[in-house]
C-alpha cells in the first residue's frame, strides 16, 4: 500500500477517479474525505457499506460526465436522493461514486390544465405538493417519509403511502423521465405523450431501484384536489373484525382513498406522542378517508359505518374540520418516530398479502413475535393489504438482532405462503435480494437479470441489489453488515 | 382454461419462428409462421380482492360480461382478447380517471424464446418486488414473450354514469369539472362522461350546462394519434369531424393514419439490446418492430 493510499484511506484507482471528476465538474463538488464517505455510507436500514467518493451533482450534464468517468475506469456508482429508503437500496457497494441529487432540486414547469409537472429528482415529495398546492392539485404517491424523500427515490423504488390505494402507486403518476443511461448516454422514457412508441421503458425504470441509471428530470401527473374528504377512525375490540371490513368495503364496490389500520401497541405509543384521543383501549383502529364531490362521500360514508356495524365497531369518529384530520393523519404518520416510548430501535417490515388474508397473517405474525420473544407494533396500508410489522427491541440486548432477523424473515415467508409479495413499497435492495427465490424461479429471476443486462451489461448502476448473486452472473459481494437475508 | 401455460409454451417450443394470434382485431398475423393460441378462460373474480385472473387468449368482451357480474370492470379498450389488447398496450377512453391499462396487469405468466415459462410481476395489487417485468411486456406486441396467464386489477363500476355534450371549451371543462371519466373534443363539440353519484354528477352537469346523451360519440378509425395533452390545442386549427380527441391525455382519434416517426438512436439502441436479451433469435413475433410500427 503507498502513502497515498494509507493517508487517505483508498487505493490509487479511486484517487485517479476523484482527480479525474474535479477535472470535469467543480472541484467542490466532488468529496473523498472520511466525513462524506463515512456519511454517505447508508440509508435509512440498518445496512451500511462504504462509499468511494460522494459528487453533488447540479445538473443533467454533471451526473453525464460522472457517470462516463465512471463507466470508463469500471468504478461502480448510484444515485442518491434523501437516503429515506429502509431495504439497502442505496447503501453503496464498496468504494462506488455516489451521485447525491439533492442539489438537483427545482421544479422545472408546471401545467395546471394537463396536470403535470417536470421536476429534478432532488425535490422532496411534500414540497412539491406544497408548491403546486395553489394549483388546487398535488402529487399523489404520499409515503410516511414524503416530508424528507425524493421523487428521484420515490421513481426508484415505485414509493407507495397511505393514498395509493384508489390512485396508484408511484409508477401509475410518472409520465416520462430523462435519464442518464449506465454507459453516459441521454434519452427520455415515456414522455408527456399517453403511448410513446416503443416499449414502456419508463414503467421498467420505475422501481428498478437505480440498476438501469439515473434519472436527471422527472414528468409528474397531478390529481386534482377533491371537493370534499371524509376522515374516520373506527375502533374494534378485535383486530380480525377491523381486518376483515377492509374486505367488505371494497366487496361492496367502495374505494376509499385510504384505509389504514393501526393496533393497540401502536395506538398506546402515538397516544403518548400526539394525545389525539386515540381509542388506547381498542385491539385496533381502522383510519379511513373518502373523497369527491360531497354526495358521494356522503354515500359511501353512511355505507361504510353500516359495514363497521356488521363487525362489531366500536367508535366511529369522523373528523369535524381539517385541523382534526391533520391530527389524525399525523398520528399515523408519526407511527414509527413514536415507537422511542417502547424501546430504543426499531426493524420496519413491508410485505404484502390479499385482502382477505389480512386477519389470518396477523395472527400469525403476533404468533412469530411471540415466539421470538419481541414486541410487534402493526401500522400498515390495509386497504392494499400491505403490512409494516414493526418490531421493537433495544439493540443492547445481547442476541436480540438475531432474533429479529429470524422473526422478519418468518414473517415474510408467512406473507409470500399466503399468496402475498415480498415488498409493497419499499422494493429489496439488499434487504430482501436473497429472498427474492421466495417467489421467483431461476428461470423469472434470468429474466429480470436480462433486463438489467440490457440497460447496464457491466453491472456499475447500484450494482448486487435486488437481484440474488447466481441470477445476475456478477461479482459476488458479501451482505453488508446488519442485512438479516 | 382450455390448456394451461406449460400446455401452451410447449406449443411454442424452443426452435423456430413463431406467432401468436388472438381474434385479430389488433394486428394481422404474419402468414408464413407458425401461429398459436394462448389459454382461454376465467380462472376466478375476488371482487374482494379487485381481481381477475384468465388466459391471455380470452376475449375482452367475455371478461367485461363476467366482471360486470360481479360489479367489477377493466379498463380495456372492447373487443379482442386480454393477450392481444396487453400486447398493443393501448387503454380505453376512460384513461383519463382511471389511468393508464398497464397498470392493471398484476401478474402473468408468459412464454419467452426459449419456451420456458417466466413468472413476472405478483399477485397482490401492491408490489415492488424485483423489476417490472409486467410492463415490459404491455405494449411489447408479442416481441419479447408470449403472455400465458394474466391476473388483473379490476375496478368497481360505479353506482351511476351518464354521457354529456356541450358546445362549451373542453379544456375549461377539464380543469373545472371534478374528475371527469373523460372529456372527448371534435374540433367543435365536446362529449363529457361523468361517474359516480347520481346527485353529483347531475349538479356538476347543470353547473356546466351540459346536456345529457345517450352514448360515447363514434370515433374515427383512420389512425390512433399519440400527442402531449399540451399540444392538443394544435388541433385547433385542424378539421372539425376529422378526429376525435382524448382531452387532458393526448389520445386522438383520427381518420388518418399517424405519420411515421424516427425513433431516437439511444432508444434504438436500447431496444436492440432488451430484444437481443429476450429473443436473440428473433423467433417470436417476427417481423414486428415495436419501434416503426404505427
Amino acid at each position: 500500500m503507498s502513502l497515498e493510499e494509507i493517508y487517505t484511506g483508498h487505493d490509487v484507482d479511486l484517487i485517479r477517479v476523484a482527480a479525474r471528476l474535479r477535472a470535469v465538474i467543480r472541484p467542490d463538488q466532488v468529496r473523498d474525505g472520511t466525513t462524506e464517505t463515512h456519511l454517505y455510507r447508508r440509508d435509512a436500514s440498518t445496512m451500511s457499506d462504504k462509499a468511494g467518493i460522494v459528487c453533488f451533482a447540479e445538473s443533467t450534464a454533471d451526473v453525464q460526465a460522472i457517470v462516463e468517468i465512471a463507466a470508463e475506469f469500471g468504478v461502480p456508482f448510484l444515485a442518491r436522493g434523501s437516503g429515506t429508503g429502509l431495504a439497502g437500496g442505496a447503501v453503496p457497494p464498496p468504494g462506488a461514486i455516489v451521485i447525491s441529487t439533492t442539489k438537483m432540486n427545482k421544479i422545472i414547469s408546471v401545467d395546471p390544465v394537463s396536470r403535470m409537472a417536470w421536476v429534478e429528482p432532488g425535490v422532496l415529495n411534500l414540497d412539491l405538493s406544497k408548491q403546486i398546492a395553489h394549483l388546487g392539485v398535488h402529487f399523489a404517491p404520499d409515503p410516511s417519509s414524503q416530508q424528507t424523500c425524493s421523487i428521484g427515490g420515490n421513481v426508484a423504488n415505485n414509493s407507495g403511502g397511505p393514498h395509493c390505494l384508489a390512485d396508484g402507486v408511484t409508477n401509475a403518476h410518472i409520465h416520462g423521465m430523462e435519464v442518464v443511461l449506465p454507459d453516459g448516454s441521454v434519452t427520455i422514457l415515456g414522455g408527456e405523450e399517453p403511448e410513446p412508441d416503443g416499449f414502456d421503458l419508463r414503467g421498467v425504470f420505475v422501481g428498478s431501484e437505480g440498476m438501469f441509471g439515473v434519472a436527471t428530470k422527472v414528468c409528474v401527473r397531478l390529481m386534482q384536489n377533491p371537493p370534499d374528504v371524509a376522515t374516520m377512525l373506527m375502533d374494534f375490540a378485535s383486530v380480525s373484525d377491523g381486518a376483515d371490513l377492509v374486505s367488505d368495503i371494497i366487496a361492496a364496490g367502495i374505494v376509499p382513498a385510504a384505509v389504514e389500520m393501526m393496533d393497540q401497541l401502536c395506538l398506546i405509543a402515538v397516544e403518548a406522542f400526539i394525545h389525539a384521543g386515540l381509542p388506547v383501549e381498542q385491539a385496533a383502529a381502522l383510519l379511513i378517508e373518502v373523497v369527491g364531490p360531497s354526495r358521494g362521500v356522503a354515500a359511501d360514508v353512511a355505507r361504510i359505518s353500516e359495514l363497521a356495524t356488521a363487525r362489531n365497531v366500536g367508535g366511529v369518529r369522523i373528523a369535524a374540520d381539517d385541523a382534526e384530520r391533520a391530527l389524525l393523519w399525523k398520528g399515523r404518520k408519526s407511527a414509527f418516530g413514536a415507537i422511542a416510548n417502547i424501546k430504543p430501535d426499531y426493524y420496519l417490515h413491508d410485505t404484502v398479502v390479499p385482502r382477505n388474508k389480512l386477519s389470518g397473517v396477523l395472527d400469525q405474525i403476533y404468533a412469530i413475535v411471540k415466539d421470538h420473544d419481541l414486541q410487534v407494533l402493526n401500522v400498515f396500508h390495509a386497504g392494499d393489504g400491505n403490512l409494516h410489522p414493526l418490531l421493537v427491541f433495544d439493540g443492547k440486548e445481547p442476541g436480540v438482532y438475531e432474533r429479529v432477523h429470524a422473526a422478519g424473515r418468518a414473517i415474510v415467508k408467512a406473507s409470500v405462503d399466503a399468496g402475498g409479495v415480498l415488498s409493497g413499497e419499499h422494493g429489496i435492495g439488499l434487504e430482501k435480494r436473497d429472498l427474492m427465490p421466495l417467489m421467483f424461479s431461476e428461470t423469472d429471476l434470468a429474466a429480470q437479470a436480462d433486463l438489467r443486462r440490457a440497460f447496464d451489461p457491466h453491472m456499475l448502476s447500484n450494482p448486487d441489489k435486488v437481484l440474488p448473486s447466481p441470477a445476475t452472473c456478477g461479482e459476488i459481494h458479501r451482505a453488508p453488515e446488519g442485512a438479516w437475508i | 382454461m382450455d390448456l394451461t401455460v406449460d400446455d401452451f409454451a410447449a406449443d411454442i417450443g424452443s426452435t423456430e419462428p413463431v406467432a401468436v394470434v388472438g381474434l385479430a382485431t389488433r394486428a394481422t398475423p404474419p402468414g408464413d409462421v407458425r401461429l398459436v393460441n394462448a389459454p382461454v378462460g376465467i380462472d376466478s373474480i375476488q371482487p374482494a380482492e379487485m381481481t381477475i385472473q384468465c388466459g391471455a387468449g380470452t376475449p375482452v368482451n367475455d371478461v367485461a360480461q363476467a366482471l360486470a357480474e360481479h360489479g367489477q370492470q377493466i379498463p380495456f379498450p372492447p373487443g379482442g382478447t386480454i393477450g392481444g389488447a396487453l400486447a398493443v398496450g393501448h387503454s380505453g377512453i376512460r384513461r383519463l380517471a382511471y389511468g393508464a391499462m398497464r397498470d392493471a396487469l398484476l401478474q402473468t405468466h408468459y412464454v419467452g424464446s426459449t419456451g420456458k415459462v417466466v413468472k413476472a410481476g405478483g399477485p397482490t395489487v401492491k408490489n415492488v418486488s424485483g423489476f417490472d417485468l409486467c410492463r415490459l411486456m404491455v405494449g411489447s406486441r408479442g416481441t419479447l414473450g408470449f403472455l400465458g396467464d394474466v391476473i388483473l386489477r379490476t375496478r368497481p363500476i360505479s353506482a351511476y354514469e351518464q354521457w354529456f355534450t356541450s358546445d362549451r371549451d373542453p379544456w375549461g371543462l377539464l380543469t373545472g369539472l371534478f374528475r371527469p371519466t373523460t372529456v372527448l373534443w371534435d374540433g367543435a363539440a365536446s362529449w363529457v362522461l361523468l361517474e359516480g353519484h347520481e346527485g353529483d354528477v347531475t349538479e356538476m352537469a347543470k353547473e356546466y350546462g351540459l346536456s345529457p346523451i345517450d352514448r360515447a360519440p363514434e370515433l374515427p378509425s383512420g389512425g390512433r394519434w399519440s400527442m402531449a395533452p399540451s399540444e392538443l390545442q394544435s388541433l385547433r386549427v385542424a378539421q372539425p369531424g376529422s378526429f376525435v380527441a382524448e382531452i387532458g391525455v393526448g389520445v386522438v382519434h383520427h381518420t388518418r393514419p399517424r405519420p411515421p416517426r424516427l425513433a431516437d438512436p439511444v432508444q434504438a439502441n436500447l431496444h436492440a439490446r432488451i430484444k437481443g436479451e429476450f429473443d436473440p433469435t428473433g423467433r417470436l413475433n417476427p417481423g414486428v418492430d415495436v419501434l416503426t410500427v404505427i
